[in-house]
């Protein structure tokens, strides 16, 4: 197996451009899109370390950060449909009102 | 190990540019397609560290139902090119600079770390299968898993009352 540093620094990559992603762009479904990016980064750092220490807790985390993940998109999506049907537009630079 | 070493770069070059066309691209389909195209490199990256199942799942659960649902989102809303607008100039440059700097950060502590996590060279019996994965699951971690369906639960009736609330607005 190659040294578990490998995964991590590709998973410390992926993370980085999650998080840019979520920095630079203001479509909010590509926000949202960034932020899966990110948490499957940390899925692979889990999946390297249970391989690395031969422990399945890592393995059984990741079903646990998957099923998080899908909770979110379900909930964030509602919130986009929402949020169009009121304002005809995902751009999170225009929802800066609390009144909508 | 070079053989391994080629596969891992390949997948990793694939993974990297797919994330970066992602972050890049203008259409928002095309976003959610490179997406996938990532997840699936990194459900191979699963398959290469011994957790089969968990690569099985990342393609049906990530690469299934989350980017399905993405598309049916992006497609209905018929928002592909929407939100390109840039209010703030500073932000861009600003923001990559901030990446590029924890991208070198982390690689520098990362990469600088050797000798600590001595990895094994061969895996138990069955490790990472469905069965020592369900052990794990329903032996150890039992209560994170009742919490998991509670939390499922409460997401389903999220979207419901948030969708249906504005239709009896409108």
């Amino acid at each position: 197996m190659l040294p578990v540093s490998y995964y991590i620094a590709l998973s410390a990559i992926l993370f980085s451009i999650g998080a840019l992603g979520v920095l630079i762009r203001r479509n909010a479904i590509i926000i949202f899109m960034s932020v899966e990016l990110m948490l499957n980064a940390a899925n692979l750092a889990f999946v390297a370390f249970a391989r690395s220490y031969e422990s399945l807790s890592g393995q059984v985390f990741v079903f646990f950060i998957m099923t998080v993940a899908a909770a979110e998109v379900a909930v964030g999506l509602a919130l986009i449909v929402a949020i169009f049907r009121s304002k005809h537009n995902i751009d999170v630079d225009q929802m800066s009102s609390l009144k909508g | 190990m070079t053989t391994d070493l080629i596969l891992f770069l390949f997948l990793a070059i694939i993974s990297v540019a797919a994330a970066l066309g992602m972050l890049f691209s203008r259409n928002a389909v095309y976003s959610a397609l490179y997406l996938i195209v990532n997840f699936v490199t990194v459900a191979l990256f699963y398959l290469i560290l011994g957790g089969a199942f968990i690569a099985v799942s990342q393609v049906a659960v990530y690469a299934g139902a989350i980017m399905v649902l993405f598309l049916f989102v992006i497609m209905l809303l018929g928002a592909e090119e929407l939100g390109q607008s840039q209010t703030l100039s500073w932000q861009r440059p600003l923001a990559i600079v901030l990446g590029v700097g924890l991208v070198a950060e982390i690689l520098s502590v990362v990469l600088t770390q050797t000798g600590v996590i001595a990895s094994a060279s061969s895996l138990p019996e069955g490790f990472g299968s469905p069965a020592s994965i369900g052990n794990t699951l329903f032996l150890q971690y039992l209560l994170p898993f009742e919490v998991t369906s509670v939390l499922l639960l409460v997401a389903m009736i999220g979207a419901i009352v948030l969708t249906q609330r504005n239709k009896k607005d409108a």
